[in-house]
C-alpha cells in the first residue's frame, strides 16, 4: 500500500533516520467540529456522521487516510459521543489488518484544544502526525508534504507545523469561498513557504491587512494570497500537543494556535504550507460546503472516493449517462424525469410524472408523484408524497412531507420532522423537533461566543435533546401531533428562529445558491465600503496630503497603548482599593498588564502613581490642604506598592516627571501643591533626594515654559542640596 | 513614438551640499569627468526620443544647464530648457510646464539617473498595456549605496527604509501597491480590495524606484490639475494612482469613449470592452475582469485604470546621483563595475590616462581610475580607485584613494586623499591629509591640516 511505499522511501534515503521512519504514521481526527454551524441537525447526530451522498463524511475521511499510507488513527469523540463510537465499532473500520483505530472519548472538551491537550496527557502520539477533523473529503496523497515536512524539521527544529493549502479564489463579492468559508488572506514566502500572515476572520471593515514591517527585513519578498484556501489537514509535530498544553488558553486550531505561533517571536516556531494543485482536498465546515462538496463528489473529483466506486461504508451504485448514479433496486416510474448529477440510493421508490436534479436522494425513501426535487439532499427513509416541491433543501432521515408541501431554497428538516399537507415553509428556515435552545447566558457561552463553538450547551443540551426526544416520540404517538401546528397542519417540528442579526448572513451557510438579489445588494454594498475605505485615507499611507496626519496616526499609535495602559492600571488599582485585594496580586496584575502592552517597568510605576494621585483627588476635599491629606493618606496606605515599582532611581524620576505633567495637563488641581506633595513624597521615602535632585538637574536645561514646577520647587531643591552638603 | 520626454533635472540640491555651488547645480555634477545628466540624455539619443524637456529649478541653474547642453547636444537633441520656482516639488514642476505637454503620453526621467535601461522598454511596457502609468523598478544595485561603508547590514531597519514596498501582481506587469520603505512605520498595509481581484501579490522589498515613469498624459494633467496639494510624483501621484486603480476616479472612460466618437452608456461600453477582450482572446488583466463585474450579475462599469510596471533585468546598472554617498558611488562604478556606461575606451590597465595627462616618474595609476584632460602629476604618486578631472596640478609623494577629484584643483606635495570628494578649483596645500571629506569648490586647506570625515566649504557669499 501507499504507506509501505512512503516508509520504503524513507528508509532509503538515510540511516540515521530509521528510527523515527519506523514509527507508523499516525493521525488525528477530531470527530467534533466545535461548532454549531449545522444545527439543528447536529443536536440529533453528530456532524461527522451525517451522510454525504450516501454515506457518513467520518467514512471518507478515514478512507482517505488509508490509502494514504497512515497506520494508526486516533478518533477523538466529544458531542454525540457514544454515536460516533458505536458507528465506528459496527464498520469495518476496526480490525483493518495494517490501519488501527482508536477511539478516545471526552466529555468536557469545547474546543479542538482542549481535545489536543488531552490527546497529549494520553502519550500517545510519537512522532509526526496528521491532524483532521472527521468532515475532510481528500484524495490527496501525503508522502510529498510529510517529506517536505520532515526535511523542514531536520534542518530547523522550529518548524512544527505544514498546513495544506489549494487554490481556490474567494469571490471578491461576497468575500467567502465557494465553500462558504470566510476570505482568507494570507502571506507566505514564496521560497521557503513559511507561513507568515493568517487572517481568516475578516477582520471587517478594516479594508486593509496589516503586515509587520520586519517581515520583510528577513524576507525581500512576500506572497500575499487571497486565492488559497485552507484545507484543514496538518501536518504537525509533536511538539504541538504540547505547545496547546503550555498555552492552555488555545481554543481554536487557527484562531488561536496558528495566530498564536505567527505572533509570538519569542519561541520562534515555524509554520509551512503545501499546497496541492491536481488532487482534493476540502472540509464541510457548513451546509454551502456541505453542498459543493456533495457535487464535487458526484462530478468525480473525489476520485476514487466516489459513489460507483466502494469504498468502507457506501453501498455501491451505478454510474449512468449524465453523472447519474442509481442503485440497483430503485423503483422508478416510467415517466419520472431524473436529471443529471443525481444520485438515488437503494430501495427508493419514485412515482408518476417526479423530476429530479441535481440532487442526492438516500436509501428507502419513498417520493410520490407530480414531486419535483432540485437540488436537494434527501436522507435515507424520507416519505414525500404527492405534489411537493423542494428546492435547495436538506431533508433529514424520517421526515414526511404531506401532500402539497413546499420547502423554499435554504430549508433544513432535522430527523423525523413532518411538514403538512399544503405547507409552505419559507426559506432558510430550519426545522426540528426539539425546540430552539434558549440563550443561555453562562460565562463559557460568552467567553466562547466569537469562536462559534459553544459546546458546553451542546454537551447540556443534547442531553436534554435525547430526554425530549423521547418525550416527543411518546407524544407523537398519541394525538399530540396535532398540537404542533407551526409546520403546518398534521405536521410536526419547530421552526428555529434565526438568532438576531444572523439572517443576514443565513445565505452564507446555505445550501442554496446566493440569490441574485443578494449579489446585487453586496455588490452595492461592496462598492460604498470601498469608496468608505478609501475616503478614509489616513489607513493609506502615503499620500502627500495625508501625511502629517499619518504621521500623527502612528504616533498616537503609541500613544494610545500607554494611555490604555495606563487606564488599566488605574482601572486595577481601583478595583484594589474597592475590594481590598492584596498588593501582591495587584502587582501581580499589574506585571501582567505591563507585558501585554509591552511596556517599561518605568511605565508601571508613572501609571500607578497616576492612578494614587487620581484616587486621592477624587476623594472629597474641600481645600487644597484636605487634597494634600487624601494624598498623604492614599501614599501611606500603598506605599508598599508603590515602592514595589520604584527600585531604582530612573523609576523614581519617571514618578516625578509623571506628576509633572498631571500638574500642567490633567490635573491642574495639583499644580498648586506641587512642592508639598514633592516633600510628602520625599518624607514617606518614595522619592530619594538623589532623583529630585536628578530630575531638577536635567529640568535646568529644559525651555522656560517647562520650568515653570522647577522655579517652584527650587527652594524645596535647595533645602535638599544643603542638607546633603551638611552630611558630607 | 509619440512619447514627449520630460527630464527633471531639479535644481541645487541641499543634500548634495558642498558639492554642488552656485556655479555647478546637481544636473552638472560630473561622473566620470562629464556631467551627470549627459547620461540620461545621450540613453535618450540612443532611443530616438529626440524631443525632451529639461526642467530645471531656479533661473540661474537653468541658465548653466542650458548653456551645457546647447554647447554640447547642439544638433543631436531637441532640448528645451525650462526653469521652474525652487522646491516646487516634481508634480510641481510638471505643474508649471503643463502646457507644453501635448504628446499622448509622457516620459518622466529623473536628471540624475545613470542607468543603461533603456527608456524605450519602459515606453513599450507602457503602451502594450495602455496603463496610466509605468514605473520602472531596478533591483537594488549590488555595488550600490546598499553595502558601501558606514551603514553595512547591521541596521536592517534602515535597510528596508531605503527602499521602496512594491506589490506586484503574479504576472509582474502590474503595480498594486507602493511604499517607500522610510515612510512606513511599522506596518505595511495592504487594501483588501485590491488583493481580491486580483487574488496574488507579492510584496518585494528589494526593488528601488528608479524614478523613471511613463505618463499617460491626459491622466497626469487631470491628476494634478485636481490634486493641487501633491508635490511629488513619487510620493503622491504614484502611490494615488496605484490606490486608485480599481476605482478609478480619473475621467478615462470618458476619454475612451470620446475616442470611440461620443459617448456611451456604461452598458455598451462594457459590451465593447467585452468583444475586445474576445477578440484580442489574449487572458484579460484584472483590471478588466474586475470593471466587468462578477459574471452573471448586472454590468456594473467599473471604473478601472492599469498601473505597471518595468522590472529592469539584475545585471543591468541603475543608480541615482541624490546623496553624497551615490556621488563617490557612482563615479567609482562608472569606471569600474559599469564602465560600459562611461563611453571612454579603457587601457589595457583597465583606466583610462587622458594623452595630454602628465605624469611623473614613478607615479602609478591603477586599474578603475580616470585621470582627465591635461593634469599633471608629480613623482612617485600613487592613485587608487579614483576619478580626476581635467587641468589638476597635483605634486609629488601624492596618494589618491577612492576619491574623486574634479577639475582644476591644486593638490600640494605629500598630500594624502582617502574615500573624499574635491570639488573644482580647491587648493591642497602640502601634506594636507584627508580621509571621507568632502571639500566644496574653491575652499584651501592648509598646509599640513588633517581631516577627518568632514564637509568643507566656503561660507557662501550672498
Amino acid at each position: 500500500m501507499v504507506a509501505k511505499k512512503g516508509n520504503k522511501g524513507g528508509m532509503g534515503g538515510e540511516d540515521a533516520e530509521e528510527e523515527l521512519t519506523r514509527v507508523p504514521l499516525q493521525a488525528i481526527l477530531l470527530a467534533d467540529s466545535f461548532a454549531t454551524l449545522f444545527r439543528p441537525i447536529t443536536l440529533e447526530r453528530p456532524k461527522v456522521l451525517l451522510p454525504l451522498v450516501n454515506a457518513p463524511m467520518i467514512d471518507y475521511t478515514l478512507a482517505w487516510l488509508e490509502s494514504a499510507g497512515v497506520d494508526e488513527v486516533f478518533v477523538f469523540c466529544c458531542a454525540h459521543s457514544k454515536q460516533v463510537i458505536d458507528y465506528l465499532e459496527n464498520s469495518k473500520w476496526f480490525g483493518q489488518p495494517n490501519f488501527s483505530v482508536t477511539t478516545i472519548e471526552s466529555y468536557n472538551s469545547t474546543s479542538a484544544g482542549d481535545a489536543l491537550r488531552l490527546i497529549y496527557e494520553k502519550h500517545v502520539i510519537r512522532g509526526d502526525f496528521i491532524l483532521v477533523t472527521g468532515d475532510t473529503v481528500s484524495n490527496m496523497p501525503l508522502t510529498q508534504a510529510l517529506k517536505e515536512h520532515k526535511e523542514r524539521r531536520r534542518k530547523d527544529s522550529n518548524a512544527v507545523m505544514t498546513m495544506v493549502i489549494k487554490q481556490s479564489k474567494s469571490s471578491p463579492i461576497t468575500h467567502q469561498s465557494r465553500l462558504g468559508t470566510e476570505e482568507l488572506f494570507m502571506a507566505i514566502d514564496p521560497e521557503t513557504k513559511q507561513l507568515l500572515y493568517y487572517e481568516d476572520k475578516a477582520a471587517a471593515l478594516k479594508g486593509t491587512i496589516s503586515l509587520d514591517k520586519a517581515l520583510l527585513m528577513d524576507n525581500s519578498s512576500i506572497s500575499l494570497h487571497n486565492d488559497k484556501q485552507d484545507c484543514y489537514i496538518d501536518i504537525c509535530s509533536p511538539e504541538v500537543l504540547s505547545l496547546f498544553t503550555d498555552n492552555f488558553d488555545y481554543q481554536h486550531l487557527r484562531r488561536h494556535f496558528v495566530k498564536g505561533l505567527l505572533v509570538d517571536d519569542i519561541m520562534g516556531y515555524k509554520i509551512f504550507t503545501h499546497e496541492i494543485h491536481s488532487s482534493y482536498a476540502a472540509r464541510i465546515d457548513n451546509y454551502r460546503s456541505y453542498d459543493t462538496i456533495s457535487k464535487d463528489i458526484i462530478q468525480r473529483w473525489t476520485y476514487p472516493l466516489v459513489p460507483d466506486v466502494q469504498f468502507f461504508g457506501n453501498s455501491v451504485t451505478k454510474l449512468e449517462r449524465q453523472g447519474m448514479y442509481r442503485a440497483s433496486d430503485v423503483e422508478l416510474s416510467r415517466s419520472a424525469k431524473i436529471g443529471p448529477f443525481t444520485v438515488i440510493g437503494s430501495g427508493t421508490k419514485i412515482g408518476n410524472y417526479t423530476e429530479v436534479s441535481n440532487s442526492v436522494i438516500g436509501e428507502g425513501c419513498v417520493i410520490g408523484s407530480d414531486v419535483s426535487i432540485d437540488g436537494c439532499y434527501i436522507w435515507d427513509k424520507v416519505t414525500i408524497e404527492d405534489g411537493c416541491k423542494l428546492k435547495h433543501a436538506i431533508v433529514c432521515d424520517g421526515v414526511i412531507m404531506k401532500s402539497g408541501a413546499v420547502l423554499e431554497a435554504g430549508v433544513v428538516l432535522s430527523f423525523k420532522v413532518i411538514i403538512g399537507s399544503r405547507f409552505v415553509v419559507p426559506a432558510y428556515s430550519k426545522v426540528s423537533l426539539l425546540q430552539q435552545p434558549v440563550k443561555q447566558d453562562s460565562d463559557e457561552e460568552l467567553e466562547y461566543a466569537d469562536n462559534s463553538s459553544g459546546n458546553i450547551e451542546i454537551a447540556t443540551l443534547s442531553n436534554a435533546a435525547e430526554k425530549l426526544e423521547e418525550e416527543l416520540r411518546t407524544e407523537l404517538s398519541d394525538s399530540q401531533i396535532q398540537s404542533v401546528s407551526e409546520v403546518g397542519n398534521g405536521g410536526a417540528g419547530f421552526i428555529w428562529s434565526v438568532s438576531e442579526g444572523g439572517h443576514d448572513e443565513e445565505w452564507r451557510h446555505s445550501v442554496a445558491p446566493i440569490p441574485m438579489d443578494r449579489l446585487v445588494e453586496i455588490i452595492k454594498n461592496a462598492t460604498d465600503e470601498l469608496d468608505i475605505s478609501n475616503e478614509d485615507g489616513n489607513i493609506l499611507p502615503p499620500s502627500g496630503e495625508l501625511e502629517p496626519d499619518s504621521v500623527n496616526d502612528s504616533d498616537e499609535d503609541v500613544r494610545d497603548d500607554s494611555v490604555q495602559f495606563e487606564k488599566e492600571v488605574e482601572a486595577t488599582f481601583l478595583r484594589a482599593v474597592n475590594e481590598n485585594v492584596k498588593e501582591d496580586h495587584v502587582i501581580l496584575e499589574v506585571n501582567s498588564l505591563r507585558l501585554s502592552y509591552n511596556l517599561a517597568a518605568t511605565d508601571c510605576a508613572g501609571a500607578l502613581f497616576y492612578a494614587m494621585m487620581k484616587l486621592a483627588l477624587d476623594a472629597p476635599h474641600g481645600s487644597p490642604g484636605e487634597l494634600v491629606k487624601n494624598v498623604a493618606a492614599v501614599i501611606t496606605k500603598w506605599n508598599k506598592l508603590l515602592k514595589y515599582y520604584l527600585p531604582s532611581i530612573d523609576e523614581e524620576i519617571e514618578v516625578i516627571l509623571k506628576f509633572e505633567e498631571m500638574c500642567l495637563e490633567s490635573t491642574k488641581e495639583y499644580s498648586t501643591l506641587f512642592v508639598q506633595i514633592l516633600h510628602l513624597l520625599y518624607d514617606k521615602d518614595i522619592l530619594e533626594e538623589d532623583a529630585i535632585l536628578n530630575w531638577a538637574s536635567e529640568k535646568e536645561e529644559a525651555d522656560e515654559s517647562d520650568k515653570l514646577l522647577l522655579k517652584q520647587a527650587e527652594k524645596f531643591i535647595q533645602w535638599l542640596n544643603e542638607a546633603s552638603e551638611e552630611e558630607e | 513614438m509619440d512619447f514627449q520626454v520630460v527630464v527633471l533635472a531639479g535644481g541645487f540640491s541641499k543634500t548634495l551640499v558642498p558639492l554642488v555651488s552656485k556655479d555647478v547645480p546637481k544636473a552638472l555634477l560630473p561622473v566620470a569627468n562629464r556631467p551627470v545628466l549627459s547620461y540620461v540624455l545621450e540613453l535618450l539619443e540612443q532611443n530616438d526620443l529626440k524631443n525632451a524637456i529639461v526642467v530645471v529649478e531656479g533661473e540661474s541653474a537653468a541658465l548653466l544647464i542650458s548653456s551645457w547642453i546647447s554647447s554640447t547636444f547642439v544638433d543631436r537633441l531637441n532640448v528645451e530648457v525650462t526653469a521652474v520656482p525652487e522646491d516646487v516639488g516634481t508634480a510641481g514642476a510638471l505643474r508649471a510646464i503643463d502646457h507644453r505637454l501635448t504628446a499622448r503620453d509622457i516620459l518622466v526621467v529623473s536628471g540624475d539617473l545613470v542607468t543603461e535601461i533603456l527608456p524605450g522598454a519602459v515606453a513599450a511596457a507602457h503602451r502594450r498595456h495602455d496603463a496610466v502609468v509605468t514605473a520602472m523598478f531596478c533591483s537594488v544595485p549590488v555595488s550600490g549605496p546598499s553595502d558601501s561603508g558606514s551603514s553595512g547590514a547591521k541596521d536592517k531597519a534602515k535597510k528596508t527604509g531605503r527602499y521602496n514596498i512594491v506589490g506586484l501582481d503574479p504576472t509582474k506587469q502590474f503595480l498594486l501597491h507602493i511604499a517607500a520603505g522610510a515612510e512606513v512605520e511599522k506596518d505595511i498595509r495592504v487594501q483588501k480590495s485590491i488583493l481580491r481581484a486580483v487574488g496574488q501579490m507579492e510584496i518585494r522589498a528589494d526593488l528601488m524606484d528608479a524614478h523613471m515613469y511613463a505618463f499617460k498624459r491626459s491622466v497626469l494633467q487631470d491628476v494634478l490639475n485636481q490634486k493641487e496639494t501633491f508635490q511629488s510624483l513619487r510620493r503622491d501621484v504614484l502611490p494615488y494612482l496605484v490606490r486608485t486603480q480599481l476605482r478609478s476616479e480619473l475621467l478615462l472612460n470618458g476619454v475612451q469613449s470620446d475616442e470611440n466618437g461620443n459617448g456611451k452608456d456604461a452598458l455598451q461600453n462594457s459590451k465593447i470592452l467585452l468583444s475586445q477582450l474576445l477578440k484580442n482572446a489574449s487572458t484579460p488583466s484584472f483590471h478588466e475582469i474586475y470593471a466587468l463585474g462578477p459574471a452573471g450579475s448586472a454590468p456594473i462599469l467599473r471604473r478601472t485604470h492599469k498601473c505597471c510596471v518595468y522590472i529592469a533585468n539584475k545585471s543591468k546598472y541603475c543608480a541615482r546621483l541624490n546623496s553624497l554617498q551615490a556621488f563617490s558611488d557612482i563615479n567609482r562604478d562608472v569606471v569600474g563595475d559599469a564602465n560600459h556606461l562611461s563611453g571612454y575606451t579603457f587601457s589595457a590597465q583597465n583606466n583610462i590616462i587622458h594623452p595630454s595627462a602628465i605624469l611623473g616618474s614613478k607615479t602609478t595609476v591603477g586599474p578603475q581610475c580616470m585621470l582627465g584632460e591635461g593634469s599633471e602629476m608629480g613623482d612617485k604618486c600613487s592613485v587608487k580607485k579614483s576619478v580626476i578631472g581635467r587641468h589638476c596640478r597635483i605634486g609629488s609623494n601624492v596618494k589618491i584613494v577612492n576619491s574623486v577629484v574634479m577639475n582644476h584643483v591644486t593638490i600640494g606635495d605629500g598630500c594624502s586623499i582617502q574615500g573624499s570628494i574635491i570639488c573644482s578649483n580647491v587648493q591642497l596645500q602640502e601634506r594636507a591629509v584627508l580621509k571621507d571629506c568632502q571639500v566644496g569648490a574653491g575652499f584651501v586647506i592648509t598646509s599640513g591640516s588633517e581631516y577627518k570625515g568632514e564637509s568643507l566649504a566656503k561660507k557662501e557669499k550672498q
